[in-house]
């Protein structure tokens, strides 16, 4: 469905639904994903990992090992650069530390060695046989444990930012962020219904399909070429060069195939030791996580405890917010916390608030980015504070959403005025939506939230060639996770003027096409877009400048329509792209353009969800059993992408609030790392998740792209909590909202 | 001149400064001006923010002209996913 707010103005191509570009490979299984590359003469690699939460190396003793039979490479933290010795920066050195090991291990599953042999047997064998002498310490796996008085530390001297005066002990709190406004006691004084609720977030994992994997070949001139899984390969580049301490000229990455990757592919973990590896043994190396990896030792997102206060009048006006929220790192500094002290109440224009928050590391894995990292789950805390607000002064809850909403000119709650965005009209679209007056059954309940994320700019390159037929190709480097190749394909045909089918885009390794920065912040529509189109109108613009060369007129006397070369008075017969590029020679040579930018004018995205539930009084299941998901898309350039990514994130959400969660027993190891124990939503678990595309163009881009790819799971924690709350008359405050939890909570209210 | 306002994480380089306005016709100039009046800040917001400028959030953004009465705020460094 889509909520027209800006009719369509013409676009031909723009908004359609093709058949998608990868959609043949991708379902004959001809496309290549990380694990796909097979070169002559390949070893397999193995990983070593720990399996305490915290301890000192003592020893590694790799001389079994390496004696076994195929192995032809052993390597560990000596065969990398130690950057605190090289003026690294504390970036690089946590990311090389992440990568091995040095010294201690802060987490079940960190690297501490690795093997290359003949045959995978030969490398797991091999890596079994590595000896590794820890000295176990005490560890923190919480917020609460790790900001105790007298918890173990992680880190010998890290101590607090964003503390004045600077703390004079070193702690497990990297980082304080605030954010403030007005008066706090007046704001709260002049409320007539104040809740001050508290919860609790697990880390989850972002659960995409495919695990990580890298093929590296080093040649012995110290180049070396990578094919991996990534949502950067030029950021994969960059950080296997800083933790191999080489130029990243030296390392040529090509992007494979991606399945999935939702902010999780943008940390390079085995790249630098599949090409150390190769390095040493001189032959191409490949290795794979499987899925115990990649739950043990790649980024989940934060586990969290925040505390929300609010405040509002009987009118429904909001007075005043107090949020606290500590949101655990894993092992390095780094949560997404900045960004959640940003969005928490982002979507309300609100006098009086304090945002305090903290980035706390514990003996997890380091966190990663995961779709609008650090809103969800602060919007989880002040979205079903909404909700009892609501409830509390008899209210509609969209209403008082609509009373408080952020509009064109609000001064956000992190800093500036917003420009012209659509959080109202995604309100509008729930409450207006058919589904949600419709009646519901017994034990049956309904929830609204809503969500907001900041979507990205960034660094973008892209290449259009003209071929000697008039078809073209568009050449990026941003690896496509959500359909951009069809999305800069669409821009592209809309701007040549020329067949959708006419158009190939092709995603090329980093020494074909000019850097990209990662495909994330829901910004290679927007940015990588804005390259396609510009360097599209380079093309044009010689286009016209060709015909007038044919025509023997001036340039301002040809115009480009309908992907043709038009004399402005109709005195010259058209000329197509295909006459155009079939004499190229004749006038100047092969037609290309190249387009670099940094990307300006991003837009804000904002959502707004409606969850429908059935809660079963006598087990605790909760089924959704109806989602309707509002989201202001700007313009959208493939509308069934758009709505995938919406309903991707849905459902990731609905998989956060009601089932997933890392469970880590006393000794801090993992216990449910397999897609058996940590339960992501299966197609069976889940209703039609219903789309309406709301477009409010976003000024700022040629097409009024905004970025789709995040804000979707921000609300869906709080929507179904809120449905919860409503069908079974419980406030659920932990996640995830499992049958156990549940069940408790209902024993518990009916006492 | 620019509004400048600089966040509560900021201010205990700014001795309880939340607001300033200063002349500078790039976001660069603008950073040393603020080093300048508040010794250190200039690393912080140099490395470690991206900057708003009339509600246009931006990276990499030194050489950004300001135009005049702009409004200015330095936010964190965001990551997408």
């Amino acid at each position: 469905m889509m909520a027209v707010i800006e009719e369509n103005p013409g676009y031909k191509w723009v908004g359609t639904r093709p058949i998608r570009p990868d959609g043949l490979e991708k379902i004959t299984g001809k496309a290549r994903f990380g694990a796909d590359s097979i070169l002559p003469g390949m070893l397999y690699g193995s990983v070593v990992r720990s399996p305490h939460a915290h301890a000192r190396i003592l020893s590694i003793d790799m001389s079994a090992a390496k004696s076994m039979p195929g192995v032809k490479a052993v390597i560990t933290s000596a065969d990398f650069p130690d950057l605190a010795l090289n003026g690294g920066s504390a970036g690089d050195i946590d990311m090389s530390n992440n990568v091995m090991a040095r010294a201690k291990v802060l987490y079940e599953g960190h690297v501490v060695a690795a093997v290359a042999a003949n045959t995978r047997e030969q490398a797991k064998a091999a890596a079994d046989a590595v000896i590794v002498n820890y000295e176990v310490l005490p560890h923190v796996l919480t917020v609460d444990e790790a900001m105790a008085d007298n918890a173990p530390l992680l880190h010998d001297g890290m101590y607090t930012k964003g503390i004045d005066p600077k703390p004079e002990k070193p702690s497990n709190v990297a980082s304080r962020v605030v954010h403030e406004r007005g008066d706090l006691d007046k704001g709260f004084a002049e409320a007539d219904l104040v809740i001050e609720r508290e919860y609790t977030t697990k880390p989850v994992h972002q659960g995409y399909i495919e695990p990580h994997a890298a093929v590296a070949d080093a040649n012995s001139d110290g180049r070396a070429h990578i094919w991996c899984s990534s949502q950067g390969h030029f950021q994969m580049r960059a950080h296997t060069a800083t933790v191999l301490g080489v130029s990243p000229g030296t390392i040529k990455v090509t992007a494979a195939e991606i399945g999935g990757g939702f902010g999780g592919k943008t940390v390079v973990y085995l790249e630098p030791l599949a090409v150390r590896l190769s390095q040493r043994a001189g032959r191409p190396v490949k290795l794979v996580m499987d899925r115990d990896e990649v739950f043990r030792a790649s980024g989940p997102t934060s586990g969290t405890r925040i505390k929300v206060k609010m405040g509002v009048t009987n009118e429904g006006q909001l007075t005043a917010a107090d949020v606290w929220m500590g949101y655990e790192a894993g092992a390095f500094s780094g949560s997404p916390v900045g960004a959640a002290g940003m969005t928490v109440i982002a979507c309300y224009d609100i006098p009086n608030f304090f945002v305090e928050g903290f980035d706390v590391v514990v003996n997890k894995p380091r966190v990663a980015a995961y779709r609008a990292p650090g809103a969800p789950m602060a919007a989880f805390a002040v979205e079903t504070v909404m909700d009892e607000l609501a409830r509390g002064i008899n209210i509609d809850p969209i209403d008082l959403r609509l009373q408080n909403a952020v509009v064109e000119g609000t001064q956000a709650s992190y800093g500036p005025k917003f420009p012209r965005i659509g959080f109202v009209e995604t309100l509008e679209a729930i409450k207006n939506h058919p589904q949600y007056t419709a009646e519901l059954g017994p034990n049956q309940g309904r929830g609204v939230a809503a969500g907001f994320w900041f979507n990205a700019g960034m660094n973008s390159s892209a290449t259009v060639h003209i071929n000697e037929n008039g078809t073209a190709t568009v050449v990026v480097g941003s690896p496509d996770i959500g359909g951009s190749r069809q999305s800069m394909a669409l821009m592209a045909a809309e701007e040549l003027g020329i067949s959708y089918e006419n158009i190939q885009p092709v995603v090329a390794d980093t020494e074909t096409v000019g850097f990209n920065d990662v495909t994330g912040g829901s910004r290679v529509t927007l940015a990588t877009g804005a390259a396609v189109v510009d360097a599209c109108r380079v093309i044009t613009a010689d286009l016209r400048a060709r015909a007038a060369k044919t025509w023997d007129v001036e340039i301002d006397d040809v115009e480009w329509v309908d992907g043709q070369a038009q004399h402005v008075d109709g005195s010259q017969p058209p000329l197509s792209l295909a006459d155009l590029a079939g004499k190229s020679g004749r006038t100047g040579g092969p037609i290309s353009a190249t387009a670099s930018l940094n990307a300006r004018g991003v837009g804000a995205a904002f959502s707004t969800q409606l969850c429908d539930v059935e809660v079963d009084p006598e087990t605790g299941i909760t089924r959704v059993i109806r989602y309707v998901s509002a989201q202001d898309a700007g313009r959208a350039i493939s509308p069934a992408y758009v709505e995938g990514q919406m309903q991707g994130g849905v459902a990731q959400g609905i998989g956060w609030a009601l089932n997933e969660e890392y469970i880590h027993n006393s000794s801090g190891v993992m216990e449910n790392a397999s897609f058996l124990d940590y339960r992501i939503p299966v197609a069976s678990d889940l209703p039609m998740i219903d789309t309406v595309i709301v477009e409010v163009p976003n000024p700022a881009h040629p097409y009024g792209v905004r970025g789709v790819g995040e804000v979707g799971i921000v609300p869906p924690m709080a929507a179904v909590a809120n449905a919860i709350s409503d069908a079974a008359g419980v406030r659920m405050k932990d996640l995830p909202m499992s049958p156990v939890k549940l069940l408790e909570a209902l024993n518990e209210k009916g006492k | 001149m620019a509004r400048v306002h600089l966040s509560a994480g900021l201010r205990d380089l700014t001795g309880g400064v939340a607001n300033i306005e200063i002349e500078a016709s790039t976001v660069g100039r603008l950073i040393k001006s603020l080093d300048q009046m508040f010794p250190g800040i200039g690393s912080r917001l140099s490395e470690g923010s991206s900057v708003a400028i009339n509600g246009e959030i931006l990276t990499d953004a030194e050489y950004e002209k300001i135009p005049a009465s702009a409004e200015i705020h330095f936010l964190d460094i965001l990551q997408g996913g």
